[in-house]
């Protein structure tokens, strides 16, 4: 694959087209990339924008480390174009089927295992195109990695899953891909592993990756060839093959097989939580980010998951679609103020809830 | 240009009588301490950005939430504009005061209220200055990464406002990378939290918005910062180089080498000549540019980063390449760069800081473009870099006693921004807009793309009443303003009436 073999389509005019009919008629849009997220977050109702016609790199300038992309662009493609140049994008997004487009990693804000080290989606954007209400194609941010002119609308956009304009193009810093890479898994129960993670977290280690499940401590070691080899030397263990991480972050792995009406939850969580005191197995989690997203297979309700992550600061989120048995609202409900304001900007950006209305909650 | 509040074109601010308002905040918040004299209110007239001063109606000091919160509420009420300050080093006029406002000082917020070793966070009130994070984690082995040249004088609330930088944002990110999570008080006077200690947080990223808002969107009342550990060792390199653009080709090359540096900085030869003056660093007074590039890390890792960066300098033709030997060295290398301003300072009655961003491919063509400005206006410019991350801090000198040079500078100093705006750039990478660069704003952004800034602002703040007539220009001030920067005899913003 090279850049050329990305179909090189801009088809903003278009879309720009249709929203302003949206707009005009008042007609609620589904914004769809390869429809691999439909199930992240709540069923919308509304004419289809196809967004994965949209595709093509528009500036790659590895040296500059900022590649500019069109949303509809396959994930994979843009992954492979830039591991030739031996860079990748730092928030390592999910990819949850070979269709998955950068527009909607971006919309679902989604980042993997190397989260905690390396940041967030938001964290890389550097700048968007972005399609408003009235149909208008306008630029926010751009294309260098200082840009403080301005309100940040281009970071607001990664998470808000499109409910408040439409992705046409995306800017992102990249990183280079580091030289040495090792992944080990050790024998440890639970609470020496969250004791271990913690203590590591205070040293300054080559760690990109830390799980644990069913009394096995997995990491992941990037950096120079030197301080991989050291590290490795120092906390020995058993090599694990690279492909777990990648199992973990797109839930392929067999964890994410959940059996007689369980539902899969996200519980997001500070830093060093101990484990919360829920009913619940523990093969039935799968700790990720050093202990701060949680993988859930459970029966409770939401309620009861959303209260025990409220009581130590965190929040948790359904990832099994109400129809498959997953609660009714995926997300966690948002306070009085908090909420006041989301509507606030829902009513200035899209006043006629045309932009994927009820994705996030169900009043915008 | 005159860039103090314009009603006619900044909009129209509610007049209360001074008396009146005292009297009403004085019962609003009876404990609070509210300055009202002019001798008092004196010593807040600017911040960093000292050109420009405005006497502000009243300055309020609270000391607790309640007090904030109270008084928000009483201005919201008397629709008396806020313009919040924190530590006052911005250099964009950002806090600068409005004469019909109250000024919100934050400084007696000073409190670190948690330093959490394991989880790697702080929690700290708004007031509290940079460096005072750094020093509180440091028993811990951690630190809080962005370091803005002022960090010993700045306060994070301040950070989070402009979204600050320093020179070690390639690596490490700038202030909204850094912050997990923020306490907001809205002109109205509501409690929110954004972000989380977790990673993420429910709904819309508010966080990420608040970052570098100046102000205008809340006003930031406690924040939790995330903690690094501190790199095991960081070596700097010097490289020297006859040529600037020889320096500019050498950043280039180490990124494309694999190598993001800790930090990455060029300066040209006359800032190299004032921080020599100044300083006594050991820079090479005879060189057109140097490269000032340090790796951090595991110790085995930064020797072998080290070793290619040096093969790399040498393949772009650096003229000379020294390693500081140790950390005194270190420090002495870094001390003529962070010093780089005042020592500027020394060779000029008055500079005018800079603060474009380009693509670092257009470095070449922008230096090119300063000097045509420099030798056209007869200002000296000296040039200082974050070269790592293509920001610009052009120093213009000048001679405010001496007639119409303020407005030259000034004049220089907005042509150098358009031109990076032209070069693909930014016409802030981390001092923000502020009152400084709200005529630039027009270049930058379209008239469509300032009305949604608007409507974001008009989300959290529909009177306006927070920080007025920063950050955002009105579509009246970019219509004026672009009357008078036609370029290839094309008006920007046709569709506007003018005045």
């Amino acid at each position: 694959m090279t850049e050329r073999a990305i179909a090189d389509r801009d088809i903003a005019g278009a879309l720009c087209e249709q929203v302003r009919s949206a707009y005009d008629a008042r007609t609620p849009l589904r914004i769809v990339g390869g429809d691999t997220r439909a199930f992240y977050g709540r069923p919308v109702e509304g004419q289809a924008l196809q967004m994965a016609e949209h595709s093509g790199i528009v500036s790659y300038d590895p040296v500059e480390l900022v590649v500019t992309v069109r949303a509809g662009t396959r994930l994979s493609d843009l992954q492979e174009v830039l591991a030739e140049k031996h860079q990748m994008l730092g928030f390592e997004p999910p990819m949850f089927g070979e269709a998955s487009t950068i527009g909607g990693a971006v919309a679902t804000g989604l980042s993997g295992p190397r989260r905690p080290w390396a940041g967030a989606a938001r964290d890389f954007v550097l700048g968007t195109r972005i399609i408003t209400q009235e149909g208008k194609l306008l630029r926010f941010g751009g294309e260098v990695m200082k840009n403080v002119a301005g309100y940040d609308l281009s970071r607001l956009m990664a998470g808000a899953q499109g409910t408040l304009g439409v992705l046409t193009d995306i800017s992102f810093k990249v990183l280079p891909i580091p030289t040495a890479t090792h992944s080990l898994r050790l024998t440890v129960g639970l609470d020496e592993a969250l004791k271990k993670l913690a203590e590591l977290g205070r040293k300054p280690l080559p760690i990109t990756a830390a799980a644990w499940h069913h009394g096995e401590l997995f990491l992941r070691l990037e950096g120079g060839k030197s301080s991989v080899s050291a590290t490795q030397a120092s906390l020995g263990g058993e090599p694990l093959d690279a492909n777990f991480w990648q199992e973990l972050r797109d839930h392929t792995h067999a964890f994410f097989a959940c059996i007689n009406g369980q539902a899969l939850w996200r519980l997001s969580l500070p830093p060093n939580t101990a484990p919360l005191a829920l009913d619940i197995p523990e093969a039935d989690i799968f700790y990720d980010w050093a202990g701060s997203q949680r993988w859930v297979k459970t029966t409770l309700d939401a309620s009861t998951l959303r209260d025990a992550c409220r009581a130590v600061g965190g929040h948790a989120t359904c990832y099994t679609p109400k129809l498959q048995g997953g609660a009714a609202e995926p997300f966690t409900p948002l306070n009085a103020v908090v909420e006041k304001y989301h509507r606030n900007l829902k009513a200035e950006l899209d006043a006629h809830g045309i932009f994927n209305p009820g994705r996030l909650y169900a009043a915008f | 240009m005159n860039i103090l509040f314009d009603e006619r074109l900044d909009g129209e601010l509610v007049r209360r009588d001074k008396s009146e308002v005292l009297t009403d905040l004085q019962q609003a918040v009876p404990d609070m301490t509210l300055l009202h004299r002019e001798e008092d209110l004196r010593p807040f007239e600017c911040d960093g950005l000292a050109a420009y001063r405005v006497l502000p109606m009243l300055v309020a000091l609270p000391e607790t939430f309640d007090q904030v919160k109270e008084l928000l509420k009483c201005c919201h009420a008397l629709s008396v504009p806020v313009v919040t300050r924190g530590a006052g080093t911005g250099l964009s006029g950002g806090a600068l005061p409005l004469e019909q406002g109250v000024l919100l000082v934050m400084s007696r917020f000073n409190q670190i209220l948690k330093v959490d070793p394991d989880a790697r966070l702080a929690r700290v009130q708004p007031g509290v200055r940079n460096l005072a994070i750094s020093e509180a984690a440091a028993p811990y082995g951690l630190y809080y990464a962005p370091d803005p040249s002022s960090q010993i004088a700045c306060s994070i609330g301040g950070n989070v406002a402009e979204n600050a930088g320093g020179v070690h944002c390639l690596k490490y990110g700038l202030t909204v990378h850094n912050v997990m999570r923020v306490d907001v008080l809205t002109i109205e006077g509501e409690h929110m939290t954004l972000g989380a200690e977790s990673f993420d947080a429910p709904g819309f990223d508010l966080l990420a918005l608040m970052n570098g808002s100046e102000g205008m969107l809340g006003v930031v009342t406690e924040i939790t910062v995330k903690l690094l550990p501190k790199p095991e060792t960081a070596k700097v390199l010097m490289a020297s180089f006859d040529d600037i653009e020889k320096a500019g080709r050498a950043v280039g090359d180490i990124i494309a080498a694999g190598i993001i540096p800790g930090g990455l900085e060029m300066m040209d030869k006359l800032a190299i000549k004032a921080a020599e003056d100044f300083i006594k660093a050991g820079y090479p007074v005879e060189a057109e540019a140097i490269l000032l590039c340090e790796l951090d890390g595991v110790e085995a890792d930064v020797d072998d980063d080290c070793d290619t960066v040096r093969r790399v300098l040498e393949a772009a033709g650096a003229t000379d390449i020294q390693q500081a030997r140790d950390e005194a060295e270190r420090a002495k290398f870094w001390a003529g760069r962070k010093n780089a301003f005042p020592a500027v300072g020394r060779m000029s009655p008055d500079y005018y800081c800079m603060d474009g961003t380009i693509p670092r491919r257009e470095l070449p063509r922008v230096l090119k473009g300063i000097a045509a400005l420099s030798e056209e206006s007869g200002l000296a410019v000296a040039n200082v870099f974050h070269a790592g991350d293509g920001n610009m801090h052009p120093l213009i000198l000048f001679d405010a006693n001496k007639e119409g040079q303020l407005a030259l500078a000034e004049e220089v100093g907005g042509k150098i921004l358009e031109l990076c705006v032209a070069a693909g750039g930014s016409i802030t990478g981390e001092h923000g807009v502020g009152r400084e660069k709200i005529n630039q704003m027009c270049s930058q952004f379209q008239a469509d793309e300032i009305s949604v800034f608007h409507a974001l602002k008009a989300a959290f703040d529909p009177q306006r009443l927070l920080n007025p007539g920063k950050n955002i220009p009105t579509l009246a001030r970019c219509a004026e303003f672009g009357a008078m920067h036609v370029h290839n005899n094309e008006l920007p913003h046709p569709e506007l009436p003018r005045f």
